[in-house]
């Protein structure tokens, strides 16, 4: 197994909106992966809010990600099926195993948060790029996660779009508190963060 | 099941409404086919069943045979039996046997009869014809006599008989024509043709002449002894048991129908299991068709579960997802198959009213709740396999591709 992270000593705080640059192949794709607990890292140790996440079983870090962790993508992937408003609300109730009225109106609330309050009935295909995008960040808050892990989420985006993403995190990140770590590739999105982390050939460059 | 699972898996279905209907039609055209069978068999079965028991007797009732018995038991003798074959065949006494056999549970008739051979004579024509005497009312108590006559009437004056239709024509006969009938004891007596029947079996319509009771009597030179007592009883394929009932509680010899026609039995079996084999082929297509087409949807939508994976859904929600799905089409489509059939098969008539050529199919012999069932447990475990599948998706694979 070829070691693709080696020697990362990283520690977030809350509420810290960092980017994380790196060119393609540098490990930044698997860093967040192995935070977002979607994969075990093969050694060392991965702490969040005290628990140790190396050690815990499937089912506990399935619960953990879905407590306390939010995602956002470079593709939205929304569910085709469901509207904007059942988007935002599907990982709360698939963890419920129901959609609840609480859900609903923080869903709403959300997605007022993201510009899209007159788009919640609407399906996917019928959202533009950006929509969708936003839609998305609106799906990763709904859990109040402490960590929204962002995996180069405006590089599908066109500027102006991407703009209004990046904005939209910013105005999220000062506003709740939540942690925000954004894998990108564009010096101008890591412009507005305020921690810049760099990954190169899997460690962190001073 | 938890109602999120059942919201996905309705609203996945609802949101492809023409995938959705083609699944459900191969289901609907599966269910109709194996709903048509078990119509089809089971209204052959019951045809067949009908046409061969329903014109004869379903137990035969007769004078035991009576087996000389052995009076030396020293050892070392050798003893040869031999079976008194000289006397006549007849129950002598066998009025109180009457009350026990109408009191016999699953006896729905019975007929004494007077039995014997006899030429019948037209001129020179000559005929051998066996003699049935019955007594008044019971004319139609084994064979439906009554609705088979063709010519005349079936009222049984002391000089009338009824001849059948082959036996007519051979000879000749016409209704009101006079005839000679010569017993095998030696009777002579003239008799006018008072109906001709025609039941649809060659024997009977070519040997059989009913007469009056009384009358065969005489000609038999039987002034109160009968030759057997012909029993109906219901359900048909009971005789065996009832014989043996009635073989202990009269003493009298009992044959059932059963024993004189194994090869039925044994046709009327094959053709179970063939109908068998092609409903369970039918269900196997379902099985099929839902698999692969679950299936198919799992790779179309590998990126849908990994997202919902990665975003916290639990594996069990994935597979109630895709097991409810399946579910579902395998209901609707039994559902509709069923109603299908029952549609298809309402204006087939009653299997006793099928022309010689058409399809016996007993509509109520369809199994419309056995198939409703059958295939939605079938289209359920279908689905397990390519749900556990997509619970087995990586989250980051799939969300990667």
């Amino acid at each position: 197994m070829a070691r693709v992270l080696k020697g990362i000593d990283l520690a977030i705080d809350y509420g810290e909106m960092a980017a994380l640059l790196g060119p393609s192949g540098s490990g930044k794709s698997t860093l967040l992966t192995i935070l977002g607990t979607l994969m075990r890292a093969s050694g060392g140790s991965h702490e969040m809010l005290g628990i140790d996440l190396i050690n815990a079983s499937e089912k506990q870090r399935t619960e953990f990600r879905s407590r306390h962790l939010g995602f956002v993508f470079q593709f939205h992937h929304l569910l085709p099926d469901l509207t904007a408003l059942e988007n935002v609300m599907m990982p709360a109730a698939s963890a419920a195993g129901r959609e609840t009225s609480a859900m609903r109106h923080r869903a709403a609330e959300l997605l007022n948060a993201v510009g899209l309050a007159d788009r919640r009935d609407y399906r996917p295909n019928a959202l533009s790029g950006g929509q969708r995008q936003r839609v998305a960040v609106a799906r990763s808050l709904i859990n109040e996660p402490v960590l929204v892990l962002a995996d180069e989420p405006t590089g599908n985006l066109d500027l102006a779009s991407a703009d209004k993403v990046m904005e939209l995190i910013r105005r999220i990140n000062e506003a709740t508190k939540t942690s925000f770590l954004i894998s990108t590739h564009d010096e101008h999105i890591a412009t507005q963060c305020l921690r810049r982390i760099e990954l190169f050939d899997g460690r962190i460059a001073d | 099941m938890s109602p999120y699972a059942a919201k996905l898996a309705f609203r996945h279905l609802l949101s492809h409404p023409g995938q959705t209907a083609l699944l459900i039609t191969g289901v609907t055209l599966g269910v109709t086919v194996f709903i048509f069978m078990s119509a089809l068999i089971g209204g052959l079965a019951s045809l067949l069943t009908l046409r061969t028991v329903g014109s004869i007797p379903h137990i035969i009732l007769e004078r035991p045979d009576r087996d000389p018995a052995i009076l030396s038991e020293a050892p070392n003798v050798q003893v040869i039996t031999q079976k008194d074959l000289s006397r006549r065949e007849q129950i002598a006494i066998w009025q109180p046997a009457i009350p026990i056999i109408s009191q016999t549970p699953g006896v729905t008739a019975f007929s004494p009869q007077i039995r014997g051979a006899a030429f019948l004579e037209r001129g020179q024509a000559i005929a051998s014809v066996g003699i049935i005497g019955v007594e008044p009312g019971k004319l139609s108590a084994m064979a439906d006599i009554d609705r088979a006559i063709i010519g005349g009437s079936s009222s049984l004056p002391p000089d009338g008989i009824l001849v059948g239709s082959r036996l007519a024509k051979d000879l000749g006969l016409v209704v009101g024509q006079v005839v000679r009938l010569s017993s095998d004891r030696g009777r002579i007596r003239s008799f006018r043709i008072g109906g001709i029947f025609e039941l649809g079996i060659a024997s009977a319509d070519r040997q059989a002449v009913y007469m009056n009771f009384t009358t065969a009597r005489a000609l038999f030179d039987l002034p109160t002894g009968i030759s057997r007592i012909e029993i109906k009883v219901e359900p048909a394929i009971d005789a065996p048991n009832i014989a043996a009932v009635l073989r202990r509680s009269t003493g009298l010899k009992a044959t059932a129908w059963t024993e004189d026609n194994a090869q039925l039995f044994e046709g009327l079996d094959a053709q179970a299991r063939t109908g068998t084999i092609i409903k369970a082929f039918a269900l196997i297509t379902i099985v099929i068709g839902i698999a692969s087409a679950m299936l198919l949807s799992i790779i179309r939508r590998q990126s849908e579960i990994g997202i919902m994976r990665a975003m916290g859904a639990s594996k069990t929600l994935v597979v109630s997802i895709f097991v409810l799905e399946g579910t579902l089409i395998g209901l609707a489509g039994a559902i509709a198959g069923a109603a299908l059939a029952w549609l298809a098969l309402a204006p087939m008539p009653p299997v006793s009213e099928v022309q010689s050529g058409g399809l016996p199919i007993d509509q109520a012999q369809g199994d419309f709740l056995l198939a409703i069932l059958l295939t939605t447990v079938a289209a359920a475990l279908a689905s397990v396999l390519p749900a556990r599948r997509a619970s087995r998706i990586d989250p980051v694979e799939a969300i990667g591709s």
